[in-house]
């Protein structure tokens, strides 16, 4: 089972367990539902932008280990960015579970890194970046709801 | 369906799973270091050598256009694929073979039905009835035909077994009915609806009735002179045949009387451009080149299927069936969605807290292949309150030993999320 506790780690299990900042965010500028079809998952994502910086982060939904514990972990690594920052984040984290060729860890992505397991599961990047899809569509505005498909 | 009269005949019978086994070749194959142990049949089936056979031999041998060539491949073509078409009149017990309409399986079966029957006969008002535990292919093509006609879908709702409520479905009917399109087996929950109670209520108010029997026909006999029933679908690539094909049984009469489904060629008779002519059944409904080896492979299937006996293959699957229930039952945190009294070998469970895509990926992590998700089947996931299931459904070619193994491994994936 070693390749499975490289996906299955201890950090995302534990951010499934217990999410992070797990709680409907009642002013917050910004809210969108992110929905995977394949799976039923839906996750909302709030978000709380001020002066072009993310404030408050936060979540609610079901799914997944994988796309709760992405979720979690996302929302903990937006606090206090600034926009452009955010889009960074997710150009980087983007490339970790879906570039062809594995990139070094980076400092940016911190604790993200553990996600990066994914990568070996073409099934399963569909919910590591479910969040990601739908914070990223929040933030530049689009429609209420995205779809991973 | 006929197991119980003839349990005793077939227990005496040697029924080889080793053997069986054997003639799928695709199971013979490891996945992540570990013997494949395939349980995701109600999705689609593993294919025996002899079926993988007649597709290379027909490509070898006969291949030719069919019905419309004078030479010798196309006269041998034309003959098994016509052949084929017999093998599946016999195989439900169809009256005629013209009742047989060969189409790429479940899902077009029904479209044919919804565009062909439904777009002739249901118009603005009318009634369609379905139920709770519907898979997409019949539910939306119905949607599709209320939307063109505006005509409205009735809803046979299930209880927390996953039974349907007959008491309901008879409530449902109107003189504004005009059809009725229900399962045989649940692909979600493994119910075995009583079909021929639910026909024979349905004919009782002079209504049509359609059964989606894909995954019924590689699980148990289906006699459609005695169901009564006015369209029966199956699809061959989940009865061990190819994919891209399967069948529509419709009786000859309502058949005769269908508008034609798609133009083209085969589907005619005479063609001039003031007026066409079409064809017979079930030709009429066969435009275009068809799955000539598809069907060829079905029938494959078919005798393969009759080589160790439909009735056999029921009364072992049942013996799987059991066991994996009561493996279920002595499973602490695991809960059955489907919990039907009448079931085939069809077990969709949900593991604690965990995601059943989790479940699935970790099992596959021992060479365990089983569903996970809504199963085309979300009408009957919000029954249950549920985003997904995991689902192991069983065939012939399985065993206890596999099942046993399931669960280890159920208990592996609690050993992940237990840290
Ligand atoms: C109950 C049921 N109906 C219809 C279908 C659709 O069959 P096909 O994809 O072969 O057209 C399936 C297959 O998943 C099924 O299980």
């Amino acid at each position: 089972m070693s390749d499975l506790r490289e996906l299955y780690q201890e950090i995302i299990i534990d951010h499934n367990r217990q999410p992070r900042n797990f709680y409907e965010m009642e002013d917050a500028t910004q809210k969108i539902d992110g929905f995977n079809p394949l799976c039923g998952d839906r996750i909302t994502i709030y978000l709380k932008v001020e002066n072009g910086i993310v404030e408050k982060a936060s979540f609610k939904g079901t799914g997944c280990a994988i796309s709760i514990a992405s979720a979690s972990m996302m929302t903990d690594s937006l606090l206090g960015k600034t926009i452009q920052q955010v889009e960074a984040v997710f150009e980087k984290f983007h490339q970790l579970i879906t570039a062809a060729k594995k990139p070094e860890t980076t400092d940016e992505l911190g604790k993200l890194n553990v996600l990066g397991g994914v990568r070996n599961y073409p099934s399963r990047i569909k919910c590591a970046t479910l969040a990601w899809h739908a914070m990223h569509a929040a933030l530049n505005q689009e429609s209420d709801t995205v779809t991973t498909e | 369906m006929t197991v119980d009269t003839q349990s005793e005949h077939i227990t005496t019978m040697a029924f080889d799973v080793k053997s069986i086994k054997q003639d799928f070749p695709a199971l013979a194959q490891t996945v992540h270091n570990k013997p494949l142990i395939y349980f995701d049949n109600a999705a689609t089936s593993q294919k025996p050598q002899a079926v993988i056979d007649s597709l290379v031999h027909y490509y070898q041998h006969d291949n030719a256009n069919i019905h419309r060539g004078v030479h010798t491949l196309s006269e041998r073509a034309t003959k098994a694929y016509e052949d084929a078409r017999k093998t599946v009149q016999q195989f439900v017990n169809a009256k005629h073979d013209s009742e047989i309409v060969f189409l790429r399986g479940t899902t077009e079966a029904i479209n044919l039905v919804a565009q062909s029957y439904g777009r002739a006969n249901i118009g603005q008002d009318d009634e369609i009835i379905i139920s709770e535990m519907e898979h997409h292919a019949n539910i939306v093509p119905w949607q599709m035909l209320c939307e063109q006609t505006g005509a409205t879908l009735k809803i046979i709702p299930i209880n927390d077994k996953g039974e349907l409520l007959l008491e309901e479905y008879q409530a449902l009917f109107s003189n504004k009915t005009k059809l009725v399109a229900v399962v045989h087996i649940s692909n979600a929950l493994g119910t075995i609806n009583p079909i021929k109670q639910m026909i024979d209520i349905a004919h009782q108010h002079d209504v049509p009735i359609l059964i989606d029997g894909a995954q019924a026909t590689p699980h148990m006999a289906i006699d459609v002179q005695a169901l009564g029933c006015d369209f029966y679908t199956l699809s061959g690539h989940k009865m061990y045949g190819p994919t891209g094909i399967g069948a529509l049984y419709a009786k000859k009469e309502i058949l005769e009387k269908m508008p034609p489904y798609q133009g083209g060629g085969e589907m005619i008779k005479m063609v001039t451009f003031e007026k066409t002519t079409y064809n017979e059944i079930p030709f009429r409904y066969e435009a275009g080149t068809m799955h000539i080896a598809g069907a060829i492979g079905l029938a494959t299937a078919i005798d393969y299927i009759q080589s160790i006996g439909i009735e056999n293959i029921a009364h072992y699957e049942q013996g799987l069936s059991a066991y994996a229930q009561q493996l279920a039952d002595d499973f602490d945190g695991l809960r059955v969605i489907g919990t039907a009294a009448d079931k085939t070998g069809i077990l969709s469970f949900l593991l604690d807290n965990i995601h059943a895509h989790d479940v699935g990926t970790i099992l596959d992590h021992e060479g365990i292949a089983i569903r996970t998700g809504h199963h085309c089947a979300m009408p009957v996931m919000q029954h249950f309150n549920i985003p997904a299931t995991a689902r192991a459904s069983f065939c012939m070619y399985n065993t206890k030993a596999e099942i046993k193994q399931l669960f280890s491994a159920l208990d592996k994936v609690r050993e992940v999320f237990a840290k």
